[in-house]
């Protein structure tokens, strides 16, 4: 469906680099990475509106990368929705049909039904709340039918309970056979929408792949942050154990190539405990430094005696319930199957 | 009294004395007026006409500017590029030079003997006293006043508006043309009034250039220097209702309706 070949973007603050990826039919991609990493220059060189600095840009097998935005029939919808302020909800969503070769109606209604835009139709853009005028932004997207929807961050500027229903909408568009490809910086959103997923950061790519994968064996350092891994320790490896840097041993949970590699461990793969676990496991003991509220969790971090640094993720019921607490003295442990060789 | 209120009042009690220091000149020049030479003067055909040349010199030196000053506002509101802050100090130098001379300076350039001047004046137009010279040194001291404007008006319109119009289909000119300016008008109506204003009450550049055929201002002067300040009064208090009454209608036809894009 979209293929881009040794993209690069040159810009005077930022460069893209010499970008390859495939994107499939019908797939909703995911595009991750820190703020500033690239993701919506990427985003907008696949829609023909930044000027490449080298590469190509396939659609449906065709080498777009000379033609203009307008006539790669490529639609694009922004965080902070871009709507027509001096035109109503229905002419902002029917503006792209003057330009369609044959406009259909009943798809414009079909989509009007979808979003649940009827009531809404006569309205100014700026009287809709941010989860309507994402909504509206969607149509006016849709209503042209373009090949591929760029989606940058539409749930990002929305409140929580909006953004529910616009992830279902986009979960429905997509089911319907439309290619998706969706910037984010949220790995909650990736796992809960995308079937694939690249992670850049600094205008390079850093892995590719299936979403799981990518969650389970990120591919380095900078990919293993984003997806939370926030246990990294480099080591030595030989076998089945690794010394790290600190010289603390871990069991992996099987044999790794010898060498100098990266540790990670996921914090919610970390259990926090007052007694020694049993020799089974990695267990170290130290104390207890915070406690960080994450949402439903919280987040302990611990600084074993041998100078580790390690955060468990602990859900708030079993935080309370066990009585962990700053400075406390602990065991952190976790399975040699969790620890993950980058 | 609540501190919120004293605070607005000091503020008010401060800026109040500038409104006056322009309400205060403006309002005696209308109570101490001779209107029976107000009333006289409307019949005055040197009036007349000097004001109608005020009004369509000034306008059409705006209709140039805005013919090309409009790309160029654009494209200083939507690009970034070395020497840009140099280039939009050279748009306002006109705004920092002494009127007189900026009026030398277009003479200079215009007079029969440099190369613009004769091109003109071979084609018949000459720049020298004329309507023509007028229309020029207009130009000169209005450009900063509408690019400016305008340059404003285009920055406060998302580039990503116009982004997503050219996905769904327009070209450049049809997002300019059907987004940008629509949204850009307000700020665009403002900077032609500003310029066409700039040039009505235009007296130092045009009067090097173009002494005759007169302009207001121009007469305004040759009457007080003539006659003295009662015969140039009524003069000016024309002149300053004909700019009020523009500014008002102008302001209104900006400030009032804004047309959707009736076109689907």
């Amino acid at each position: 469906m979209i293929e881009l070949e040794n993209l690069s973007v040159n810009l005077r603050t930022f460069r893209l680099e010499s970008l390859s990826l495939r994107i499939a039919p019908g797939e909703f991609f995911m595009i991750v990475g820190p703020s500033g990493a690239g993701k919506t220059i990427l985003l907008e060189s696949i829609a023909g509106l930044r000027s490449l600095a080298g590469g190509r840009v396939s659609i449906r097998g065709l080498d777009v990368t000379p033609l203009p935005p307008e006539r790669r029939n490529v639609a694009l919808v922004y965080q902070e929705y871009a709507l027509f302020p001096h035109m109503n909800v229905e002419r902002n969503i029917r503006w792209g049909l003057r330009f369609a070769a044959l406009p259909d109606d009943a798809h414009v209604h079909r989509l009007i039904d979808l979003l649940k835009l009827k009531p809404l139709l006569g309205r100014s853009p700026e009287t809709l709340s941010g989860g309507e005028q994402q909504r509206v932004a969607l149509a006016r997207a849709l209503a042209v039918k373009p090949s591929v929807l760029l989606l940058d961050e539409p749930l990002s500027a929305l409140d929580p309970s909006f953004r529910e229903d616009l992830r279902d909408y986009l979960a429905e568009i997509n089911r319907g056979g439309m290619t998706l490809v969706m910037v984010s910086h949220d790995f909650g959103e990736v796992l809960s929408l995308g079937n694939r997923v690249a992670v850049i950061s600094d205008g390079v790519l850093q892995q590719v792949g299936d979403v799981r994968s990518v969650f389970r064996a990120p591919a380095n350092r900078s990919v293993a942050e984003f997806v939370g891994m926030k246990n990294l320790f480099p080591a030595s490896i030989r076998g089945t154990d690794a010394v790290t840097e600190g010289g603390a041993t871990l069991l992996l949970g099987k044999a790794a190539a010898s060498g100098e590699r990266l540790l990670g461990i996921r914090p919610e793969d970390v259990v926090i405990g007052a007694e020694h676990p049993g020799d089974s496991r990695n267990a170290f003991q130290g104390k207890v430094v915070s406690i960080v509220p994450r949402g439903m969790a919280f987040e302990v971090i611990m600084r074993t005696d041998g100078g580790m640094r390690i955060t468990a993720r602990v859900l708030s019921s079993a935080l309370l319930s066990g009585g962990v607490a700053v400075g406390g003295e602990y065991w952190a442990s976790f399975s040699p199957d969790s620890v993950h060789v980058l | 009294m609540p501190r919120s209120l004293r605070e607005r009042l000091f503020m008010l009690s401060m800026g109040s004395f500038l409104l006056l220091y322009i309400l205060w000149p403006l309002g005696g020049l209308f109570l101490r007026a001779d209107w029976s030479l107000v009333a006289s003067a409307s019949h005055d055909g040197e009036v007349l006409s000097a004001l109608w040349r005020s009004i369509w010199t000034a306008a059409a030196a705006t209709g140039v500017i805005a013919l090309f000053g409009t790309p160029l506002a654009y494209f200083l509101a939507r690009q970034s590029f070395r020497g840009k802050s140099i280039l939009e100090a050279v748009i306002d130098v006109p705004i920092m030079i002494p009127h007189t001379v900026a009026g030398i300076a277009v003479l200079m350039a215009f007079s029969p003997k440099a190369p613009a001047g004769a091109l003109l004046t071979s084609m018949g137009f000459s720049p020298v006293n004329s309507n023509l010279g007028i229309i020029l040194a207009c130009m000169f001291v209005s450009i900063p006043f509408y690019v400016d404007a305008a340059r404003d008006a285009f920055y406060s319109v998302s580039p990503r508006t116009e982004k997503v119009a050219r996905t769904l289909g327009a070209s450049f000119p049809h997002v300019f043309f059907r987004i940008s300016l629509p949204l850009a008008r307000k700020g665009l109506i403002s900077g032609l009034i500003m310029s066409w204003a700039r040039g009505v009450s235009e007296f130092g550049a045009i009067v090097i250039i173009a002494y005759h055929p007169m302009v207001a201002p121009t007469l305004i002067y040759d009457r007080f220097a003539t006659f003295g300040l009662k015969y140039s009064t009524p003069v000016a208090v024309q002149l300053i209702l004909v700019c009020l009454g523009m500014f008002v209608v102008l302001r209104i036809l900006a400030a009032g309706k804004r047309k959707e894009d009736a076109e689907i």
